[in-house]
């Protein structure tokens, strides 16, 4: 119950701007992988390209071997039911706690009994339990985080697009919320990608690491080599706080 | 104290009128079946088509589409303002014996005035409904389609974000149809008892200068206006306050 | 497919009813016997027919429409079919109505007068007057040494039109471009007799608007009136069945024959408003019938008699 990730020339272009420029790498099934980089990089572009949203300018992306060439709604619907996706901003329905957690099995006709079961576990998950009836207008940002997280494992996803979800909370939220990442790599053994531009995030959580700088990705390599031996001047340039962001 | 005067007077003209005079009931019945039956087709008809050109709004990056969005809006929002003497006369003209429409003999029946509100309360809902779903955070689209919905779903997710703005436009659609008289007037008629609502009496009662009754009137119709929207903004404070 | 909500059920239920409702009613509605009286709106107005209507409706068991408006739009109704006959007091515009074949049987039923009306200060000086037309010009007069006004209804009504006659008997069509004393309403006659009582206006008004209104208008006074140019008779014309097959045609003329009958003259003799009799009858005095312009009355009452 999980994928692979590839990715190759992926180019993004709007008018007068280039967002991403020739970004390579691969991601192997259940592995945890961080893309890191200032902000402005271009690490929000790359996620909505690998969840389906935007449609790259040029170049491939392949889940599980299959390269994605048919962009209509029915072939993007069945690749996202497999991916779980939570955003840099907190974007909840005006619901209950329950009801926005709910949200992805209930299009996907689950059973109500199996919901509820589901939800129950998933909000023990994010230590939410007993939350179910809570407006998420009466939650804080970070339990609010806590709730979008929950919306993308609910589903039980096969790859886990996380865009900066720790970016803007307090320590202990951020914490809470990398436990749960980890938790799902290793024990879902779900693909995960995120983005972060918080190096020693990227540290504890990752099995590789990437650099993403205006819109190029600079090195790929493991955390020890990435941060002890990187082999690019910039890569250096970005750990030792030299790039500002 | 303005709240006491309103509620004696209000208080007289129930008990005057719902006791006394058996037919104002009746023409209330009919105002309510007349205008109550324009809203909830209008609303049938124009939310959905206001969410459609509403969601439509927000896929529009090229250059045509936006054109054509905006043409869009400027028709419905002159439609909005459409005066509804000129929408009774056109419905009359088409529903007489002699017009186009003359064979389903509707000229002077309370369908004729149904069809005149719904012409006047269709672009209402519509418009209302384009301004609720551009209101919506457009985040919720992209969140809906990220848990898996198909574009349709991600359309629900977004109107049931737009509730409130949704529920607005059939209060201001009401508000416009119940309050309307120029156009039923000429499309119904105004046969007492068959077509006669509480504005054309009112019309009527001050033409032969009975005041009191015309007011009295007045006071019914705005009881009305003023029971239904305490209903709906229960309903809609109750969802705001989430 | 997900299964329906508490409130998706409901609204539609609501609909549901509401439609049913809707068409049920309607077809009850065009079930039952209808009539449908296109006249002025002075007959309604006046109560004359809340009066009359619920007599005729029960004995014979027919609901009769009233559409009220001004003689003009009553005869247009009429003649693109959507009524089944009318009653209204315009002799140019009946005679042309029956003439081009839209309607027949043209009867005198009843008339009513007209009176002119003004400020007690009257400074056009026409109190007592019995000749309207020596009013309108001493109104002109006045009006153009700018000491008094006149409110028309100018909305082509009965009313309007015998205004305008009368100031054609003095070789005037006055407009409010031509004379700045002369102003068009553009309206029925009550917002007329309260535009006067306002301003201080004069202006020709029918007797029973102004009685309903009289007690309103403490700044205006009846100045002239028994002029034989000032009598206002009623006609009732059927749509021609030939013309029309589709209207209802036999109870108008029942509902014709109620109203010339000794009965229903005898109902409008006793309509009263503040003790005064609004309608004079008119259909079975043939003598005054013809002086006031129905030359075909005895004619005409002969058929509707014999008719069964």
């Amino acid at each position: 119950m999980t994928v692979s990730v590839e990715v190759q020339s992926l180019s993004k272009l709007i008018p007068q701007k280039t967002l991403l420029r020739d970004v390579n790498f691969g991601v192997e099934e259940s592995e945890v992988f961080v893309i890191i980089g200032p902000n402005g990089a271009g690490k929000t572009t790359l996620i909505r390209l690998l969840d389906l949203l935007d449609k790259p300018s040029k170049g491939r992306i392949k889940f599980a071997n299959t390269e994605i060439k048919d962009y209509s709604p029915e072939n993007l619907v069945k690749w996202r039911r497999k991916f779980g996706m939570v955003f840099q901003r907190t974007v909840l329905f005006n619901a209950k706690v329950y009801d926005n957690v709910a949200y992805g099995l209930k299009i996907r006709g689950t059973d109500d009994e199996t919901i509820e079961k589901k939800v129950k576990t998933v909000l023990k998950l994010v230590r939410l339990s007993g939350f179910e009836q809570r407006h998420v207008h009466t939650l804080s940002g970070g339990e609010a985080q806590r709730v979008a997280l929950a919306q993308a494992l609910v589903i039980e996803p096969e790859l886990l697009l996380l865009d900066e979800p720790t970016a803007n909370l307090d320590p202990a939220n951020a914490m809470l919320i990398e436990e749960v990442i980890l938790n799902i790599a290793r024990e879902r053994k779900a693909t995960v990608i995120m983005t972060t531009h918080n190096m020693f995030q990227a540290k504890r959580l990752a099995d590789k690491v990437a650099l993403l700088l205006d819109g190029e990705l600079i090195e790929t390599d493991t955390p020890e080599i990435f941060f002890n031996q990187p082999k690019d001047p910039r890569t250096l340039a970005f750990i030792e706080g030299k790039i500002f962001f | 104290m303005t709240m006491y005067v309103f509620l004696e007077s209000l208080f007289n003209a129930l008990r005057l009128f719902f006791l006394v005079n058996p037919d104002v009931l009746d023409i209330t019945l009919l105002t309510l079946r007349v205008s109550g039956t324009a809203v909830l087709l209008g609303s049938i008809a124009g939310i959905p088509t206001g969410a459609y050109l509403g969601l439509r709004e927000w896929r529009g990056k090229k250059t045509t589409i936006r054109i054509v969005n905006l043409i869009l809006r400027s028709i419905i929002n002159t439609f909005m303002g459409l005066p509804p003497v000129v929408v009774g006369l056109v419905v009359f003209l088409l529903l007489r014996y002699e017009g186009p429409l003359g064979f389903l003999g509707l000229v002077f029946t309370p369908t004729a005035m149904i069809i005149t509100q719904l012409i006047l309360v269709i672009p209402i809902t519509i418009g209302v409904t384009i301004s609720a779903v551009g209101g919506v955070d457009k985040a919720i689209r992209e969140k809906a389609l990220s848990l898996g919905a198909t574009n349709r779903e991600a359309a629900f997710a977004v109107l049931k974000e737009a509730k409130i703005g949704l529920l607005t436009a059939v209060i201001v659609a009401f508000g416009a149809a119940i309050s309307e008289v120029g156009g039923i007037m000429i499309a119904g008629g105004n046969i007492w008892l068959k077509t006669s609502t509480l504005t054309t009496e009112i019309v009527d009662a001050v033409q032969v200068g009975e005041y009191e009754l015309a007011l009295t009137l007045g006071v019914i119709l705005l009881a009305i206006a003023f029971a239904i929207n305490i209903i709906l903004t229960i309903l809609q404070i109750r969802e705001a306050k989430h | 497919m997900r299964r329906l909500s508490k409130t998706q059920l409901v609204i539609v239920l609501l609909v549901f009813v509401f439609v049913t409702v809707a068409i049920v009613g309607e077809y009850f509605l065009s079930r039952s016997r209808r009539l449908v009286l296109s006249t002025t709106t002075s007959t309604w107005d006046s109560g004359l027919l809340g009066y009359l209507l619920p007599i005729y409706e029960q004995r014979y068991d027919v609901k009769v429409d009233v559409l009220h408006v001004g003689t003009g739009q009553a005869l247009q109704i009429a003649q693109g079919g959507d009524a089944d006959l009318v009653l209204v007091h315009s002799k140019e515009l009946e005679l042309n109505f029956t003439s081009q074949g839209y309607g027949v049987h043209r009867i005198g039923v009843m008339y009513n007068d007209f009176i002119i009306i003004g400020p007690p200060s009257d400074l056009a000086g026409i109190r007592g007057l019995t000749n309207a037309t020596e009013a309108f010009r001493r109104i002109k007069t006045a009006g153009d040494l700018g000491n008094v006004i006149f409110v028309s209804r100018a909305d082509k009504s009965g009313t309007n039109l015998l205004e305008l006659k009368i100031w054609s008997l003095l070789g005037l069509t006055p407009k409010n471009t031509t004379y700045s004393w002369y102003w068009e309403a553009k309206t029925g006659m009550g917002n007329v007799l309260r535009i006067c009582n306002e301003k201080l206006g004069y202006a020709l008004t029918d007797r029973a608007t102004w009685l309903s209104f009289k007690n309103e208008l403490p700044n205006l006074k009846v100045l002239v009136q028994n002029d034989s140019v000032l009598f206002n008779p009623y006609s009732v014309i059927l749509v021609n069945p030939d013309r029309y097959p589709h209207r209802n045609h036999q109870d108008a003329v029942k509902f014709v024959k109620f109203l010339i009958s000794v009965e229903g003259q005898t109902l409008i003799q006793d309509f009263k408003k503040e003790g005064e009799t609004l309608f004079y009858p008119l259909a079975r005095d043939v003598p005054k019938a013809v002086e006031l312009g129905f030359e075909n009355q005895q004619e005409e009452l002969v058929w509707y008699d014999s008719h069964t």
